[in-house]
């Protein structure tokens, strides 16, 4: 094992790395978003949009991560140009972080259902008794409520996909991991870089964990 | 005020209200009263139509809750209501629990929510405690801030659904003399309650519920005073709640 050439590698990890984060970041607030709008929709009233929101949900939970990303890899740009008419190259960080949203919004959508779920009903007789809208009572009342809850189940969520964006190199991306194996193959070194990236993940996911199992500690006393 | 006509409610096949009829008028106060699963809060919940129901009409102010064109939340800001939960938001303030709605629905500005919160909060005696949260009070603290909440709205009549049945028993006259206390400046109430001590003291009527129907709907002196004329089941009710 020969480490030596690591310190002149760091700047092209760093690269990868900021392209992992960003990728996660953005993800995961679109994830949210979305999943929470699914989560919406699956609790609502009317069957045919609770059904839309559902089956949604299981088809992306039901199909690989990796499936995803190189499906939306070639089907971004094609239905962009039905949309427009033209060729219209998105590159592929774009259709990863469109494919990254579209398949953590179904389990994000779970978790925020199921915080959703776990507040008392009576809350929204209380806020729709004060003359609030569904809407406002969402906004105001249950969703500030239900995301407190299920801060430390959204974060955990979240270091899984932090480990999950390193799928993006099978569509050329050039995110922490790939960053990684190629600069091990330009150097000759590829077992020895494999493994400071494994560390460098082992530890962000490690750390960030028992972040949250303390976070978590403190909000359930 | 409040007008009870020919209301039914179904869940499925099980019948909760049948042909519920009956009146609150202006400045009245009237406590319901029945065993539980006699619908009582059921009614009182389809009032200001957190319950939908299937048959009949409820009128309130003049507005028909019935009608599809009925603006609900709009009909609900001029109805207060009290649940025996409390139903505070725990992730609120005091304060912010009493001008919410004053800012969101009624469109104060938040000086003017806030000076009308606070002094309703006086009112119960818990100016004290404004910046706390509802978890850091006590059950009767809790239910006289929920008090507050809907009284911050103006509302032209007040729902108390069973407001007492979840207070340890030290704290529920703390609740019952706000209310007793609303009632004597003349307040529109509906209450759901066993108290019937509370009854006897400021309500006109008394109306007595059982499986889903109204049986007895009478003023105060007579349900109280002339047992023997009452229905079997209000004396039944009566024998068990009446202290002995």
């Amino acid at each position: 094992m020969d480490f030596s050439s690591i310190p002149a590698a760091l700047p092209a990890l760093w690269e990868g790395m900021q392209t992992t984060l960003l990728l996660l970041v953005l993800g995961v607030l679109g994830g949210v978003l979305l999943g929470t709008l699914l989560a919406m929709l699956r609790l609502s009233h009317n069957p045919l949009l609770a059904g839309i929101a559902a089956t949604y949900v299981n088809y992306f939970r039901s199909i690989p991560l990796l499936l995803v990303i190189t499906w939306f890899y070639f089907a971004v740009p094609f239905v962009l140009r039905e949309i427009t008419g033209e060729d219209t190259p998105v590159g592929a960080f774009a259709s990863c972080l469109v494919a990254f949203v579209m398949f953590e919004a179904a389990y994000f959508c779970e978790i925020v259902r199921a915080g959703i779920q776990s507040i008392p009903r009576g809350q929204m007789s209380a806020a729709q008794a004060l003359g609030m809208t569904y809407g406002q009572s969402m906004r105001l009342i249950i969703l500030p409520q239900a995301f407190r809850k299920m801060t430390p189940l959204l974060l955990q969520q979240s270091i899984i996909l932090f480990q999950d964006t390193s799928l993006v190199y099978s569509v050329g991306l050039m995110d922490f991991l790939n960053a990684a194996r190629s600069r091990g193959d330009i150097v000759g070194q590829p077992h020895e870089l494999l493994l400071v990236a494994g560390l460098v993940y082992f530890i962000v996911s490690f750390a960030a964990s028992q972040l949250v199992k303390r976070l978590q500690k403190r909000l359930t006393p | 005020m409040i007008s009870i006509r020919n209301v039914s409610k179904w869940y499925g096949d099980f019948q909760v209200l049948s042909d519920c009829t009956t009146e609150v008028r202006k400045g009245e106060v009237v406590v319901v009263c029945g065993p539980s699963g006699s619908g009582k809060s059921t009614l009182i919940k389809c009032v200001n139509a957190l319950e939908p129901f299937q048959q009949g009409d409820i009128v309130v102010d003049g507005t028909s809750l019935a009608a599809p064109k009925t603006d609900l939340p709009k009909l609900r800001a001029r109805v207060g209501m009290v649940f025996q939960h409390f139903e505070l938001f725990p992730h609120l303030t005091v304060t912010e629990n009493l001008t919410l709605a004053q800012i969101k629905v009624l469109g104060r500005d938040k000086a003017e929510a806030t000076e009308k919160g606070l002094a309703l909060l006086d009112r119960v005696g818990l100016k004290a405690h404004a910046h706390k949260h509802p978890g850091q009070l006590s059950g009767g603290q809790q239910q006289r801030v929920a008090i507050a909440r809907a009284l911050a709205m103006d509302p032209v009549v007040m729902l108390f659904d069973e407001p007492t049945s979840a207070l340890d028993p030290e704290m529920v006259n703390e609740v019952l003399d706000v209310m007793v206390q609303l009632a004597q400046e003349g307040m529109t109430m509906m209450c759901v309650t066993h108290e019937m001590g509370f009854a006897r003291k400021v309500a006109n009527r008394v109306i007595f519920m059982d499986s889903g129907s109204i049986v007895e709907d009478c003023a105060t002196e007579a349900f109280f005073g002339d047992i023997s004329a009452r229905s079997e089941r209000a004396r039944q009710f009566l024998a068990k709640i009446l202290p002995h």
